[in-house]
């Protein structure tokens, strides 16, 4: 039996240690969106990972190359089938009231995330029995042999959670879910609705010294601007995720004491992407699809509207991805090849020079996205179609449209997540044609795609692998079921009194164990 | 009783109008949902009823003092609301204040001497006031009084993490209470000032001042005690109907300054669908306007003993 025993990488931390030799001290303030409850074991919003993963620790964590590290596992141990994963857990971690972290805790963590997390069947459908030999001990055999299983198992999506806190009751309306007990670096102080939320430092925490600060404080603050000025005034000291404004993103870099970095982000791989109902006649046509995508000039989007910050995207994979393929069929950007298309598709131009009309809703909660329809309803008029941009007040009411199939064309924006198991294959297979929002609402059926995507699921191989996602890129930039755009560019804006900022592929979802304060004595 | 049941109905009818609802809300929240997790959520908070079913529990429930609980925050709609009263009377209750004295100043200021040019000057601050919209005029206010110049918090009611004892934390939060209450309060200033000096003109010049001052009374005695106590009716029946204009201000003031306060908690329950939570604060704005009418008809009779009620 081949074992790939990684105990050599327990002796290395995730990240070189500071040069300056930091010392322990100081608060954090973060702002970011108020999140509903603490679990992230059975919701997958980064409002609720960035705080949970804090406070809950996971089995590994992951670098900055897609590869996995210790955390509560100290060693692991993969067969060579590819259906049995062995963990072995470091033996001094407790939970922060002082109880042990056990292979039953484990055992209980997937079995929840399996049964309640929006992505837990697709995540764990492989997932036959936990065993748990020992306390220390924990082995999941699969169904089928799954290469993506490690990836599922990273801080945002597989929290350790103490089987004795939340193993009884409705886990969804757990009164633990809002004062949680963790094994993470940081421990639950106190919630204010609406204001802030505190953690402090764990002091019994299992890696020993870590972490340096002694508080993160999370502060709620809606108004951009007002966000700006606690930032720029250095009340508040971090935001993630673009909360700062990508339009402010420029004037941060210009100021001497903040930070500013696209890092941390590979693993969330986020695609902005005009989806598109195949079921309206005029769009089940790939040439008038591919029109679409030739009237659109992606850098002018990247560049005059999101001010650069991102990456011009061809496929459904982001570059950042193990599995992205550099040879896609692309788009460019050619008004004449756009109407040409529709000529042939037999959509003549009428007396106002348009062919036919289209509406393009818009995902709620930037102005950038109303940019972008903006610049498109214009790129419309000059190759003869006419869209109409449909705003939606709020977020639920952009959801329900979605989701009952009451679309033409939408913007939006999909996370590819680390394994495209979990966040690419979602939009494209048919038996995820749901009335769901985020789910193949396109209705778009190819049963070689299907095929390709379930094949690359059980395939241990990893070139193999590989090309059968190279594959799977080359069918879907032909028929286009949707029109990638570009990568948003998420940036990390910090105050350079702190250091440490995670930038292993996780980025903020990931636990502040380095993240110190340089004015600590 | 029969006004409050109507209003609960139209709410509650309003409210659910809008499309989407809560469990496609924290479906986003999560990052996604399967079928059976909606279903899931959808059967918890009774939405698979028809409506006028859900309608019925809801008076119901209400009938006990059962308020339900918020669906964002899983935590009761009483406590919840609870919570942010006393804030956003406190933000309100300042604010009014500090609109009443500028205001009534300013506008007995202006009637003794209608056509001066402190007088016109004064009129045109108090409608530059009135004219200012509160989301510009607080941003502008947060930029230079917090940021060009630090003097003020950026946001929040309480510096988190500050020890020290009740005084200590009292100032910390009048501190931040200075930049909320003059923004949310510019917008009254002009109105009251305003019908103040028609009041006070009007008065002024009538049979009574002028025995007042023949008697000899000091001018400060004939203004303030004669004739503002006259002049101050149509001002108080304005500051009653306000108080929905109050909210409204609230909950951009609320917003910018990250005030917690009520305004920005039915801001955020609209968004977000929170049914039981947005159903309860209509609840208690409706009682606030009914209390607020009463308390107005009582100064009333205070100020006038003319329209005394028997």
């Amino acid at each position: 039996m081949t074992r790939w025993l990684l105990l050599a990488l327990t002796l290395l931390s995730i990240t070189p240690p500071p040069a300056d030799g930091q010392t322990r001290g100081g608060t954090l303030k973060i702002s970011y969106a108020e999140p509903t409850h603490l679990n992230n074991a059975i919701v997958s919003g980064t409002p609720t990972g960035f705080p949970a993963t804090q406070l809950f620790a996971s089995l590994i964590q992951f670098d900055d190359k897609f590869q996995p590290r210790p955390y509560l596992a100290e060693r692991w141990d993969i067969a060579p089938d590819g259906r049995t994963y062995t963990f072995f857990l470091v033996k001094n971690a407790t939970f922060h009231d002082g109880k042990p972290v056990t292979s039953a805790d484990v055992k209980f963590s997937i079995e929840t995330v399996k049964a309640n997390h929006p992505f837990g069947v697709a995540m764990h459908r492989a997932l036959e029995a936990v065993e748990t030999p020992d306390a220390h001990t924990v082995v999941f055999r699969l169904n089928h042999p799954y290469p993506a299983f490690m990836s599922t198992l990273a801080p945002l999506l597989m929290p350790v959670l103490p089987r004795h806190v939340f193993g009884d009751g409705d886990i969804r309306k757990h009164s633990a879910n809002t004062k949680p007990v963790g094994s993470g670096p940081f421990k639950f102080v106190e919630w204010q609705r609406g204001r802030y939320l505190i953690l402090e430092r764990n002091d019994k925490f299992f890696m020993s010294g870590k972490p340096y600060l002694d508080r993160i404080v999370f502060e709620f603050i809606q108004d951009p601007a007002a966000r700006f000025a606690a930032f720029e005034t250095g009340s508040i000291h971090l935001m993630p995720y673009n909360y700062v404004g990508v339009a402010n993103l420029k004037r941060v870099e210009s100021m001497p004491q903040m930070a500013v970095t696209t890092r941390g982000y590979e693993a969330i791989g986020p695609l902005i992407w005009v989806e598109i109902n195949l079921r309206k006649k005029e769009l089940s046509d790939v040439r008038v699809r591919q029109a679409i995508a030739h009237s659109i000039d992606k850098n002018l989007i990247l560049n005059d509207i999101y001010l650069g910050y991102g990456k011009v995207a061809d496929g459904p994979l982001v570059a950042a991805s193990p599995f992205y393929s550099p040879k896609l069929r692309r788009y460019e950007y050619n008004l004449a090849q756009a109407s040409k298309l529709l000529d042939d598709a037999g959509y003549r131009r009428g007396s106002d020079g348009m062919r036919f009309k289209l509406t393009m809703d818009i995902i709620p909660g930037t102005s950038e996205a109303v940019s972008i329809a903006e610049y498109i309803r214009e790129q419309g008029k000059k190759i003869g179609v006419d869209y109409q941009i449909r705003t939606s007040p709020d977020f639920p009411t952009w959801a329900g449209r979605m989701a009952s199939w009451e679309y033409d064309l939408s913007l939006d924006v999909v996370f590819n997540y680390p394994d495209p198991v979990i966040g690419v294959e979602r939009t494209y297979i048919s038996s995820n044609i749901k009335k769901l929002v985020w789910s193949n609402t396109m209705g778009y059926s190819n049963p070689k795609v299907d095929e390709l995507f379930a094949r690359a699921e059980r395939e241990v191989n990893f070139e193999r692998r590989k090309a059968a996602y190279h594959q799977l890129q080359d069918i879907l930039t032909a028929e286009l079921p949707l029109i990638w755009l570009f990568e948003l560019g998420f940036a990390t804006v910090w105050n350079k009194e702190f250091d440490g900022i995670p930038t292993n592929i996780w980025g903020t979802m990931s636990p502040f164990l380095d993240v110190h304060w340089k004015k600590a004595k | 009783m029969l006004l409050v049941l109507g209003a609960i109905t139209l709410n509650f009818l309003l409210i659910h109008l809008a499309p989407g609802d809560p469990a496609l809300m924290l479906a986003g929240e999560a990052g996604g949902a399967s079928e059976e997790t909606l279903k899931a959520i959808r059967a918890d908070f009774g939405l698979d009823e028809p409506l006028v079913q859900q309608l019925l529990v809801y008076v119901g429930k209400l009938g006990r003092g059962d308020f339900g609980f918020s669906y964002f925050y899983n935590a009761s709609v009483l406590s919840l609301i609870g919570e942010r009263v006393p804030q956003t009377m406190l933000l309100a209750s300042a604010s009014l204040v500090f609109a009443w004295t500028v205001g009534l100043t300013f506008g007995v200021l202006v009637a003794r001497r209608p056509t001066s040019l402190g007088g016109n000057v004064l009129s045109v601050v108090s409608l530059f006031g009135y004219a200012m919209p509160v989301f510009w005029s607080a941003i502008m206010l947060l930029l230079l009084f917090a940021v060009k110049l630090p003097w003020f918090p950026t946001h929040g009611m309480t510096t988190v993490g500050l020890s020290g004892g009740l005084g200590a934390r009292a100032l910390d939060v009048a501190h931040h209470l200075v930049l909320p209450m003059l923004s949310l309060g510019f917008i009254f200033i002009a109105i009251y000032s305003r019908l103040t000096r028609a009041g006070m003109v009007e008065v002024l010049a009538s049979d009574y001042i002028r025995t007042a001052r023949s008697k000899g009374l000091g001018e400060w005695r004939v203004v303030v005690v004669h004739a503002l106590r006259n002049a101050l009716l149509p001002v108080i029946t304005v500051a009653g109907i306000q108080l929905g204009q109050v909210v409204a201000g609230a909950i951009l003031v609320e917003t910018v300054f990250s005030w917690p306060g009520m305004g920005r908690l039915a801001f955020d329950s609209i968004l977000r669908r929170d049914y039981p939570l947005l159903m309860g604060i209509l609840f208690f704005s409706s009682l606030a306007v009914i209390v607020f009418n009463f308390l107005t008809d009582i100064c009333y009779g205070w100020l006038d003993p003319r329209i005394r009620y028997r």
